[in-house]
């Protein structure tokens, strides 16, 4: 169905059921339990979650089946959410136009980047990606200032001309994103069935189904003779040379589309909230897109979606645990007891999440070198004794190099 | 003319920590074939050696003066370091003065033990997995050992000062003849230049000359046929990655007095040394010297405002500017070889 | 689905039914005319402190987090209440903000505007937080600021230095205690005046962003209206870990004094380098050559070792202060956690007061209908805190400012006129500006630094 055979269609079906009911899945707790605390059903971290998905599915598409390494992709990221900010600054407060031009950028920039960039390969080619992005980092903090607004991030504010919506409203505050005139971006209904709540958002829903799009594009590009040809590269690129083939317009071309997808979710993360800072195109960032891929399962569909869900969780939910949290979950043990756990777990919590995040990454890459999708293949193949080489497995085996 | 010549020389100082670092890098690369990201997170190390034997020699009993009082009014309890009154105060300040250079002879076997666990314990395992993968674990292991130091450190730099002697600066300038501060050079940058080119000699006599770096050459080289000479070079090997750890070591302890430990001095270094690396050539020990000292020296120059009355921001960008075009004109680095992580 | 119970939160429990033509209702309203954001429904007030736990300011959002808990801990009428006793309103009276037990959550800002934004969005989104305070960033502040007046909850920012952080589109939720780049050269170039006379030749290192820019832009102006001449301005970029190679041509340059328009990792490294270069041990021009650092932090000057002594530079409040209310704060901090606070835990545990103080004395003081539902909180807190948030600064710590070199206590008419035109939409300083703490450091590195 829609051009996808029946196992790529059930797995789009599973993301598409992931997607659609995230605000359930994602509040397992009830509001008022202990345990809420690690519910991540809130709008921020949903868009989040999906937002951070579409950014490594397209990383996915380059790393995966090319096994270019870039280092310098939160450029693309960082180029899209300006784009999109500076439609909110110039044009109007609805999204679609600054999401569609913050990805003809981020493509653009993608294009002039990787045709210098795709003249190296291997480590090269990575530290030429990050080579540019950390230039785009650094000027963007300083002397483009008039552009980026520096250290502060590019905002609105209230004397932005907006040529198609107001530059401020009725009361006198900075308007809000919007989807349909009237139909605000942060509107959200909250359904409560006894102790649960959940919220459904319309910015979570906008990113959930530019997800399921991202997501049906990287299966169409996966299963089509230009993944094949991109996969070729990856396996052996001399021998393609050798049989006359010029291999460069299909990585630039992987290249760009892998950059678009970077700049979709940068739009998108100015649609949820217009703001756009430099630390987007940090390094760091970009490091972080590599680990979502790598921790999920690079070449993999799914594995980047669940990567990227791994990371911002642990980023959001574990950083918040205090030690009066703790405190509050041990309140039932003696007091020794309770005092003696907390210490031990005080490390790995709030200050510590970096600590916790680097173990984790550690034993995800140690014990599961196809990342947490190979990681639940072992799961599911111990429930099912016979083993079937699936696809996906087969790529989850030799992740990119 | 003397605002180049006091470049050059900021630029030498610059370049030196770099050298080490990349140095490290390379050796670890060209022999074990590991891209190990956890090599800033060594550096760093060193350089918290340095503040442990200064804790460890600053280490005190209170005695409490009932004619001063602290902060709450109460009487003020002041620490006594045991080696002051162990040796005499004068000597035991001496000894605490010194704890800089005493700390080398600590950072050695402790950072060739930290290079043997890591190798044996860690890398080991991933000599045939993807680099991906290489740098993914190493990754999470520079984080981890970070943020093991912060959790013991804190997240401050903590002063780590050189010995008194080597307190000001040295006046280049008056020996060349020109006006007196015209160029000036602090005396422990100095030490940290000579230090550098010291071990740096170093590195390369011991692979030129001993039997043992023969062998780890002729490893690099060609390491399948070297291991069917019945050569066991796994445990060369090993001993190889703790010389690298003890090289970043050595140059993190150096480093401290220069700017003070903190615990992601590694991180603002990892990448800086990877860009030097491969401007170098991957592998390339002389490429890695070579670039260090380079992109020093430019770094140092972008930073007149000469210079950036012309361009810019350009001291922001010189760094990965260089490399963009170095490796747009050499394809392998300075001194690369080829075919060396290429695919 | 056929028992549940539609319910929605906050907007419309207080009966504000903002959310114009659509159907559904809208969580994060601006909300700044209407209701509120968050009103508590229970018997206790959730804040959300927001502080960097990870990266290189991570031990001053550890020592924001302690002067938070402190501030929880005297609001719910534990511990010695620290200021509260000093207060000349009794409205706070331990029994938690109007009655209601004061919670708190926590996050993580990494000092990053987006991760400060993802926690805040959290605390208000998920754990209903109606206030949001700390960050020790003027881009966090900036970044933080933003979203809690569009979310329609109180912003009490932490640390932030920069001119640009209030006074710029008229964010009325967000309130600041921490002074800023204007008031620390109004304040400091009259010392250094009388310290280094007018006749002074200045070489400015300046971080290459925007609260360097204003930094070194406020200052220079100020030592020039002095007679001061400067010399160059060099941009120094912000990941510089290395300052030598600016450093380097200093003394050549003919200046004789050296402004390092810094702060955080960078001003601790470039002022070891200055020091390093024996730039202090040097005569210029007939005079011995000065370091100058605008922007002091006592936490991170720490890491600049015995480097600090002698060089001057401006601080919003020191703990050596002798009034009452720094006395308390000192006091129970101090025998609470074994050091004396940082100017970073002081802001911020004023600032909870303060909020907990506007917020208890408008609902006394209004009619009863507001004191019966927390309501309307939001719109008449800000209120309130235009107009009392001066005095309740004089009230909770009564500080001690420098005016013109000479230790004074500000009268509190002045600080009245001050926070009605400027705290919030502030402009160009009235003369008040002159007066702030100004820290020589060789008077100010006491005993407990020396064990460090």
């Amino acid at each position: 169905m829609f051009g996808l055979d029946k196992k790529d269609f059930n797995l789009f079906l599973v993301v598409a059921a992931m997607a659609l009911l995230a605000p359930f899945i994602l509040n397992p707790f009830p509001t008022d339990s202990a345990l809420a605390q690690f519910n991540a059903g809130y709008p921020d971290l949903m868009q989040r979650f999906v937002i951070f998905g579409i950014f490594a599915i397209g990383f996915n598409i380059l790393f995966g089946l090319t096994g270019y390494l870039s280092f310098g992709h939160a450029a693309f990221l960082g180029v899209g959410s300006y784009s999109a900010v500076w439609v909110f600054k110039l044009l109007g407060m609805n999204v679609l136009p600054a999401i569609a031009l913050s990805v003809v950028v981020a493509g653009l920039f993608a294009l002039l980047i990787g045709f210098v960039s795709l003249r190296r390969s291997g480590i090269y080619f990575s530290i030429l990606t990050l080579a540019f992005a950390q230039m785009s980092f650094n000027l963007a903090y300083s002397v483009l200032t008039p552009i980026t607004n520096g250290e502060t991030g590019l905002q609105l504010t209230l004397n932005d001309p907006r040529i198609l919506g107001s530059s401020a409203t009725a009361d006198g505050s900075i308007p809000v994103t919007n989807l349909l005139p009237g139909l605000e971006i942060r509107s959200a209904y909250d359904l409560v069935i006894g102790p649960w709540s959940f919220t459904f958002n319309v910015g979570y829903y906008l990113c959930a189904l530019f997800l399921l799009l991202a997501f049906y594009l990287s299966v169409r590009i996966f299963r089509s003779p230009f993944g094949m040809m991109l996969r070729a590269v990856k396996s052996n690129q001399q021998r393609m040379h050798y049989t006359g083939l010029n291999t460069r317009p299909y990585t630039l071309a992987a290249f760009v589309i892998s950059g678009m997808y970077a700049g979709l979710a940068g739009g998108l993360m100015a649609s949820m909230d217009p703001l756009a800072g430099a630390e987007r195109m940090q390094w760091t960032a970009s490091g972080e897109v590599v680990l979502m891929t790598i921790l999920g399962g690079a070449g993999t569909l799914i594995g980047p979606v669940l990567g990227a869900g791994f990371i911002k969780y642990f980023e959001n939910i574990f950083s918040k645990i205090n030690d009066n949290v703790l405190h509050g979950w041990f309140a039932f043990m003696p007091d020794g007891l309770e005092d003696f756990i907390v210490t031990i777990i005080h490390p790995f919590i709030g200050k510590g999440w970096h600590l916790t995040l680097g173990i984790l990454f550690m034993l995800v890459v140690i014990f599961l070198p196809g990342g947490l999708v190979e990681g639940g293949q072992r799961i599911a193949k111990m429930f099912r004794k016979k083993s079937e080489g699936t696809d996906t497995h087969v790529d989850a085996k030799h992740p990119a190099e | 003319m003397d605002a180049i010549i006091l470049q050059i020389l900021n630029g030498l100082d610059k370049g030196s920590a770099y050298a080490l670092i990349a140095l490290g890098l390379t050796l670890i690369f060209g022999t074990l074939g590991v891209v190990n990201f956890a090599h800033g997170a060594l550096f760093m190390i060193g350089a918290f050696c340095a503040v442990t034997v200064q804790r460890i020699l600053t280490l005190s009993y209170e005695v409490v003066d009932e004619t001063q009082t602290d902060f709450l009014g109460n009487p003020l309890k002041v620490k006594v370091p045991y080696v002051e009154s162990w040796f005499g105060p004068e000597t035991g300040a001496a000894i605490i003065d010194w704890a800089v250079p005493l700390a080398i002879l600590f950072a050695i076997p402790i950072m060739i033990a930290i290079g043997f666990i890591m190798e044996r314990g860690l890398i080991k395992h991933f000599y045939k997995r993807p680099h991906a993968d290489q740098i993914l674990v190493t990754f999470g292991l520079a984080i981890v050992l970070q943020e093991v130091i912060k959790y013991f450190y804190g997240a401050n730099p903590i002063p780590t000062g050189a010995p008194d002697v080597f307190r000001g600066s040295f006046d280049f300038g008056v020996l060349l003849g020109f006006d007196p501060n015209a160029i000036i050079y602090p005396y422990w940058r100095l030490v940290y230049f000579s230090f550098a080119a010291l071990i740096i000699g170093g590195v390369f006599a011991f692979l030129q000359f001993t039997t043992f770096g023969m062998v780890v050459r002729a490893g690099m080289a060609d390491r399948e046929t070297v291991g069917l000479l019945g050569i066991n070079i796994d445990r060369r090997f090993t001993i190889m990655f703790g010389l690298a750890a003890a090289v970043a070591g050595l140059a993190g302890v150096m480093y401290a007095p220069i700017n003070s430990p903190n615990y992601h001095m590694g991180m603002d270094f990892l990448v800086l040394s990877f860009v030097v690396v491969v401007v170098g050539g991957m592998g390339s020990l002389p490429g890695a010297v070579l670039a260090g000292f380079l992109l020093g020296i430019l770094e140092s120059f972008a930073s007149m405002n000469e210079v950036k009355s012309i361009l810019p921001g350009i001291d922001q960008i010189i760094i990965y500017l260089v490399a963009i075009i170095i490796l747009l004109t050499r394809p392998r680095g300075l001194m690369g070889r080829k075919g060396v992580m290429e695919d | 689905m056929s028992k549940s119970n539609f319910t929605r939160r906050g907007v419309l429990k207080t009966g504000a039914m903002s959310a114009g033509g659509l159907a559904l209702p809208t969580i994060l309203t601006a909300a700044s005319h209407a209701g509120y954001t968050n009103a508590p429904t229970g018997s206790t007030v959730t804040l959300g402190f927001n502080v960097p736990q990870t990266g290189p300011y991570a031990d001053e959002g550890a020592d924001e987090l302690r002067a938070y808990e402190l501030a929880v801990e005297h609001l719910n009428g534990g511990g010695d209440g620290g200021m509260l006793s000093t207060f000349s309103s009794k409205e706070l009276d331990g029994s938690g903000i109007l009655g209601k037990k004061v919670e708190f959550v926590t996050g993580d800002t990494q000092t990053k505007s987006d991760a400060a934004r993802a926690s805040a969005k959290s605390m208000i989104e998920k754990d209903g937080a109606v206030m949001i305070t700390g960050g020790s960033s003027s881009g966090v502040a900036v970044a933080v600021q933003g979203l809690c007046q569009e979310a329609g909850v109180i912003f009490m920012a932490g640390l932030t230095h920069s001119n640009d952080t209030t006074g710029k589109d008229k964010k009325a939720n967000g309130f600041r205690h921490f002074f800023n780049a204007y008031m620390s050269a109004a304040a400091l170039a009259p010392v250094l005046q009388k310290l280094y006379g007018s006749d002074r030749k200045a070489y400015h290192l300046t971080a290459d962003y925007t609260w360097g820019w204003t930094q070194e832009e406020s200052i220079a102006a100020a030592t020039e209206a002095m007679g001061w001449e400067t010399v160059e301005k060099v941009k120094t970029p912000l990941a510089a870990t290395d300052f030598s190679s600016y450093i380097a041509p200093v003394l050549n340059s003919g200046a004789d004094v050296l402004v390092l328009n810094h702060y955080g990792g960078n001003m601790v490294n470039s002022l070891t380098n200055a020091v390093q270069f024996g730039l202090r041990e040097k005569q210029v021009n007939g005079k011995n050559f000065e370091i100058v650092v605008p922007l002091y932090s006592r936490l991170m000057a720490k890491g600049a070792g015995e480097n600090v002594k002698g060089i001057h530079g401006s601080t919003n409040w020191h703990w050596s202060l002798q009034d009452e209310g720094s006395k308390a704060f000192v006091k129970s901090f101090g025998t609470k956690y074994g050091f004396p606070p940082s100017q970073a835990a002081h802001t911020c545990y004023v600032q909870t007061l303060l909020y907990a103080d506007a917020a208890t004395r408008q609902a006394r003081s209004t009619p009863v209908a507001l004191r019966k539902h927390w309501k309307g909180l939001n719109s008449t807190v800000s209120a309130t805190a235009r107009h009392c948030i001066a005095p309740t600064i004089t009230s909770a710590s009564k500080m001690f400012w420098w005016c013109a070199g000479k230790k004074t206590q500000h009268p509190s008419s002045t600080f009245l006129k001050w926070s009605k035109s400027h705290l919030r939409h502030r402009s160009p300083m009235p003369p008040i500006t002159r007066c702030l703490p100004v820290v020589n450091w060789d008077h100010v590195t006491p005993a407990h630094n020396r064990a460090a």
